[in-house]
């Protein structure tokens, strides 16, 4: 094909997004790198080359291990959550049956409502007198301390993230659920196949791509949850509930140890990482290619 | 026994969504109840009362009077409304040359918009908020300056950059061949011909891009130190410092700060629930 633009020209159509990009996610990211090697706890103004002493003070301490368990555990608990219940969901809703727009309306709902209002919603139902406890005392349960016994407040978090996010990854499943070939299914009608074997042998194998976006994307999110952590635990009590995000926000931004805090984003950028390029690889190689 | 089996599988399904609704609206209901509950009514009674024995709008009155939702509802609608526009702009400029270009080192440029997908901003945002302090973008200077502390590290990322590309791919080349036999020049047949035929593409990144914007927390609470600036969610964190034991509040608050994207959502939902635009947004 002839060209009818000039040579200069593709770099001017890319300028305005490359100043962007680079001044605020290529610079910071080596900049987080650098800063990662350096000691400012002993003086903010000067800080100290330490090569990798800022590393090694995070192994050794137990607050990081605590972090990332906690980091850990709110990843294997909400992300099979969040892959298989807005599966369900998504299968009983791609059906012919009355009130499909307003079920989806009303699941998609906690997706668009700011996770600050959700957060502040569920510490209401969390409180000591609260809601909750008082259906737990109906079926003859102790009250719980929800957010403030430090070996439930993480779980509690967690369920807000994942009643957060089930509308999301339904729509996505039904997005995947719409290119399931229709004949499949009558071949399973005219072989008098309960709607179960349907599933199980039509819809979930065509939709093994997908269950594989939604692990690897709830995995990387559940990596970088914050907020609710923020408004309704602030980590606490005693650290149950406290995230790498947080526990990086504290550092740099309350105790202003920016050496230990790029440390601890280095070793979260790793992790992210890892789960992109499985991502890209296997789950959205299509979309992304040159 | 065909018809009885299927009514029951009806029944099941419906029962299974209306419970699954119940729960995602629940939160917002029984805080909805709480708000409308007055004085004279125990919020932390046993057994709970859902519906207000004498249902009123003081507290909504009480906090509306404290709070100013008005300010943060328009400095959340700046800060939406600027980083939707440059998102538009920014992203579809730079998806074209990526869509239809030749030019050297364009493989490294596709890449690196790609590797930026993967850094998250928690990871780089002590950088991030380094710099911005460095060009003097914060509250403390200006507002102007504060709101562009807000906008810009977030005015094009690369999902955007990549949903303009593939709408870009989808459009016959022949179009600008034409266009250009005609005399229009690349600028010309980037903004009155290409444009034009994505305007669905760059409605989907709009309403996304402005649903992520507006729900966006931990940035502006990071930047912001004057409360003239605070956007929605910054000020609805804020309830629960300024009114701390009184849930009446707080929950009336949460949910007049709720109603604007609210109506947003019902307005747009087809763009939502379709079904179709799902990677638009990504957590």
């Amino acid at each position: 094909m002839y060209k009818y633009y000039k040579k200069y020209v593709p770099y001017l159509f890319l300028l305005p997004a490359a100043v962007i990009l680079i001044l605020f996610f290529f610079i910071p990211f080596f900049e987080t790198i650098i800063l990662s090697f350096f000691d400012y706890n002993s003086n903010i103004y000067s800080p100290q080359f330490v090569s990798l002493a800022n590393y090694t003070e995070l192994l050794k301490s137990p607050i990081f291990y605590k972090v990332l368990l906690n980091t850990f555990i709110y990843l294997i608990v909400a992300v099979p959550f969040l892959v298989v219940i807005p599966l369900i969901i998504a299968i009983m809703i791609n059906q012919k049956i009355r009130g499909i727009t307003l079920y989806k309306i009303i699941i998609y709902l906690p997706v668009i409502v700011s996770i600050v209002v959700a957060a502040i919603a569920f510490k209401w139902l969390y409180a000591q007198q609260g809601i909750l406890n008082y259906v737990m005392a109906l079926f003859h349960v102790d009250a719980l301390g929800w957010l403030t016994d430090p070996n439930i407040a993480l779980y509690s978090v967690i369920i807000v993230t994942i009643w957060k996010g089930i509308g999301y990854y339904m729509m996505i499943y039904l997005s995947a659920l719409m290119s399931v070939p229709k004949d499949l299914y009558e071949a399973c009608d005219v072989d008098g196949a309960n709607p179960l074997t349907k599933h199980l042998t039509v819809t979930l194998p065509h939709l093994m791509p997908t269950i594989g976006l939604v692990t690897t994307i709830s995995s990387i999110s559940a990596m970088k949850v914050f907020v609710e952590i923020y408004v309704m635990t602030k980590g606490g009590p005693l650290d149950s509930s406290k995230t790498i995000v947080y526990y990086i926000y504290e550092r740099a931004f309350e105790n202003l140890d920016l050496g230990i805090a790029s440390a601890a984003s280095v070793i979260l950028l790793v992790i992210v990482l890892v789960l992109s390029i499985i991502n890209f690889v296997f789950f959205e190689n299509k979309q992304y290619q040159l | 026994m065909r018809n009885f089996k299927s009514i029951s599988r009806g029944f099941f399904i419906h029962a299974t969504l209306i419970f699954v609704s119940l729960l995602s609206i629940f939160p917002f209901i029984w805080l909805l109840s709480t708000a409308l509950k007055g004085n004279s009514e125990n919020i932390f009674q046993y057994p709970p009362v859902f519906f207000p024995q004498e249902p009123t709008w003081d507290n909504f009155k009480g906090v509306w009077n404290q709070i100013p939702f008005m300010l943060y509802f328009l400095n959340s609608m700046v800060v939406a409304g600027f980083t939707v526009l440059l998102n538009l702009i920014l992203s579809a400029l730079a998806a074209y040359p990526l869509a239809r270009m030749d030019f050297k080192g364009k493989r490294v440029v596709f890449y690196a918009t790609l590797a930026t997908i993967m850094i998250p901003f928690q990871a780089i945002m002590l950088p991030v908020y380094l710099i911005v302090l460095k060009l003097h973008m914060v509250d403390s200077v200006n507002c102007v300056m504060g709101y562009l502390g807000l906008i810009l590290p977030f005015a094009v990322n690369a999902f955007g950059i990549f949903l303009m590309r593939q709408a870009f791919l989808a459009i016959p080349k022949e179009m600008e061949e034409a266009a250009f036999v005609d005399g229009c020049n690349v600028f010309q047949i980037w903004w009155k011909i290409l444009i034009p035929m994505v305007k669905p593409t760059l409605a989907v990144l709009a309403i996304f891009t402005f649903i992520g914007s507006w729900g966006e927390f931990l940035w502006p609470s990071i930047v912001l130190t004057q409360k003239t600036l605070y956007t929605l969610p910054v000020g609805v964190n804020d309830l629960q410092g300024m009114f701390s034991a009184n849930w009446r509040y707080i929950a009336a608050g949460s949910i007049i700060a709720t109603i604007p994207i609210l109506v947003f959502f019902i307005a747009m939902q087809r763009y939502f629930i379709s079904g179709e635009n799902d990677g638009a947004v990504k957590g």
